[in-house]
């Protein structure tokens, strides 16, 4: 078994026992990257000397016997974490020469911890989009599947992951970001609750929306990353001061008393039937475990792709106002007055997407039509939330797909934004209301492509999704699945 | 029709965007079919409904103001398009 095949929970037994050095961890890791990156595309930018500098401490606390679980890990960042001395894109032409002055507070902790990062992983622009073409620069490819899709935005976490060039990474979901990659290609994702990670440093999409979190390729490496990164943090204020539990306490626990809920709107039409099969499968293996199943309705699903759609670019326009060429990034050198060099700049330095979005969003927020549309979308948000509290008062967690298909062709919807809009459908309710979300590996379609189970909890019970991810882990024998690429 | 060329110009003047003809076009197609389909919120009554911005209420984050080191001026203007030794260098204003 080559070094870089390992899960974090097996490198750590590992690393611990002396039986490999983090040096030759990372050293696998880049040699892999080197192999199969010119094919998937996940890596913006591999920091190769800084991370064999990181293995090397991370060798001597090991030596020392002062290594904390992730120490020694070698790790990918998606680039809009911002990362000191290191450029940090966020997938964009307008931040292509960003070196932030200041690590992200995720950042910071994993480097705290020990952990080594091997470099920035490719994204759509701003994270906005479900394929990743949107980026910048080169578009990460499905590593299960040449020519099809990683997903998105956090596509180059994905597949940085599934093609074993690390052993974790962390990334950013918004609508859908960490759990729709995680699924198309056949990795665990989970989206925290909304507060339970600082964003310090995390480059602003959606602000009431985003959140950090964790792709790997079991159950067991997300819990422990969940464990280094979760946690108030003074400089995010919207942070929250919650008790912080053990959460690889929580994997072995069984599904004995808990009560598994089938929300009856996430089934409706648009779905594969083998997305549909898998996820019955998945109700099957926690039914079995010991899990009470019921049937709940979260009645206003069918309006999450609308209200995000205004209340994601409304926030994105004003977080994105800041790209003016002044201070940072890129600036149109041409323009002779200053609104003009404004105007040059942004029109130059965003892709289409991003202005489509800026364009909608400025537009919710304008004179007139503010109350019909930004208004009208944070009450039905309202809503949406009230769902998922009734709904938590009759089981502890919901299981459904995460998309309604497999990976698909890459260049498909390129000219249909609305109809790649509403693929989201099923993630974005989780981050209307704030709750926490996960992909696991449920299965595979009749064209080996991988197919995810979702699972949704109430705020502050990553625990109980933990419980449920690992006993459906144990049923699916999906645990460090990866494709073969040779 | 959601939106009309004429308002997708002026928003884009709103967000500092230049938009070419073609440009304008094709985003007058794709915002006005995708308000056409947020339009889909007018479906539910929401008059009695309070509005949220966050998935919690949390009240505000204050702290001492105590002074704390910041950033060192070179620091801040590393990043900088166009800098003097003090300064952010912008087009002639006035």
């Amino acid at each position: 078994m080559n070094p870089y095949e390992l899960t974090i929970g097996q490198a750590r037994a590992e690393l611990d026992g002396g039986n490999i050095s983090s040096r030759e961890l990372t050293e696998s890791c880049l040699a892999r990257i080197k192999k199969v990156d010119g094919d998937i595309h996940s890596f913006i930018r591999v920091t190769e000397d800084e991370a064999l500098e990181q293995a090397d401490a991370a060798d001597k606390q090991i030596a020392a016997g002062k290594a904390e679980p992730l120490c020694g890990i070698p790790l990918s960042m998606k680039d809009l974490l911002c990362t000191r001395g290191i450029t940090t894109t966020c997938g964009s032409k307008i931040l292509e020469n960003f070196v932030p002055p200041y690590d992200a507070t995720v950042v910071e902790k994993l480097k705290s911890q020990g952990a080594v990062i091997l470099g920035k992983v490719a994204m759509d622009e701003f994270a906005m989009g479900s394929t990743s073409e949107n980026c910048a620069f080169d578009v990460p490819e499905n590593p299960w599947k040449s020519g099809y899709v990683a997903g998105g935005s956090s596509g180059g976490s994905a597949t940085s992951v599934a093609g074993m060039e690390c052993l974790g990474s962390l990334g950013s979901d918004t609508g859908g970001s960490i759990r729709q990659p995680a699924s198309l290609c056949g990795v665990v994702g989970i989206k925290p609750t909304y507060g339970r990670v600082s964003r310090y440093g995390l480059v602003a999409f959606a602000s009431s929306l985003d959140q950090i979190g964790p792709l790997t390729r079991d159950v067991t490496d997300s819990a422990m990353m969940m464990n280094g990164i979760a946690g108030y943090d003074k400089r995010d204020s919207t942070s929250v001061k919650e008790d912080l539990p053990d959460f690889t306490a929580a994997l072995t626990q069984g599904m004995q008393g808990l009560k598994v809920g089938i929300p009856r709107e996430y089934f409706g039409e648009g779905l594969d039937p083998e997305v549909v099969q898998v996820v019955k499968n998945g109700v099957q293996i926690l039914k079995d475990a010991g899990a009470e199943i019921v049937d709940v309705s979260l009645p206003h699903t069918e309006y999450c792709v609308a209200v995000y759609y205004l209340i994601a670019p409304a926030e994105a326009s004003s977080n994105l106002a800041r790209y003016d060429g002044v201070v940072y990034g890129y600036r149109d050198q041409d323009a002779e007055s200053l609104v003009d060099m404004y105007r040059e700049t942004r029109s130059h330095g965003f892709g289409d997407e991003v202005k489509r979005r800026i364009l909608i969003g400025t537009y919710a927020l304008s004179s007139g039509y503010y109350d019909a549309y930004y208004k009208k979308a944070s009450q039905v948000r309202t809503l949406i939330l009230n769902d998922f509290q009734k709904a938590y008062e009759s089981c502890d967690l919901l299981i459904s797909p995460v998309t309604p298909t497999p990976a698909w062709r890459r260049g498909v919807h390129a000219d249909d934004p609305l109809a790649l809009y509403l693929s989201d459908i099923l993630t974005i309710s989780a981050n209307l209301a704030g709750i926490p979300g996960m992909s696991v590996p449920g299965g595979f379609s009749s064209d080996g492509l991988p197919i995810g189970i979702q699972l949704q909890g109430s705020h502050f019970r990553e625990d109980i999704l933990f419980r449920a991810a690992y006993n459906l882990e144990l049923g699916t024998k999906l645990a460090n699945k990866c494709p073969d690429m040779g | 029709m959601k939106i009309t060329r004429e308002e997708v110009e002026h928003v884009a003047g709103l967000s500092k965007l230049n938009l070419s003809e073609k440009e304008l076009t094709s985003m007058t197609e794709q915002l006005d079919t995708i308000l056409s389909y947020v339009s889909k919120l007018d479906e539910l009554d929401t008059t009695k409904v309070a509005p949220t911005t966050h998935a919690f209420s949390l009240s505000n984050a204050f702290r001492e103001d105590e002074v704390q080191e910041s950033l060192p001026r070179d620091e801040a203007l590393a990043n900088g398009p166009k800098v003097n030794k003090e300064a952010f260098v912008v087009p002639k204003i006035i």
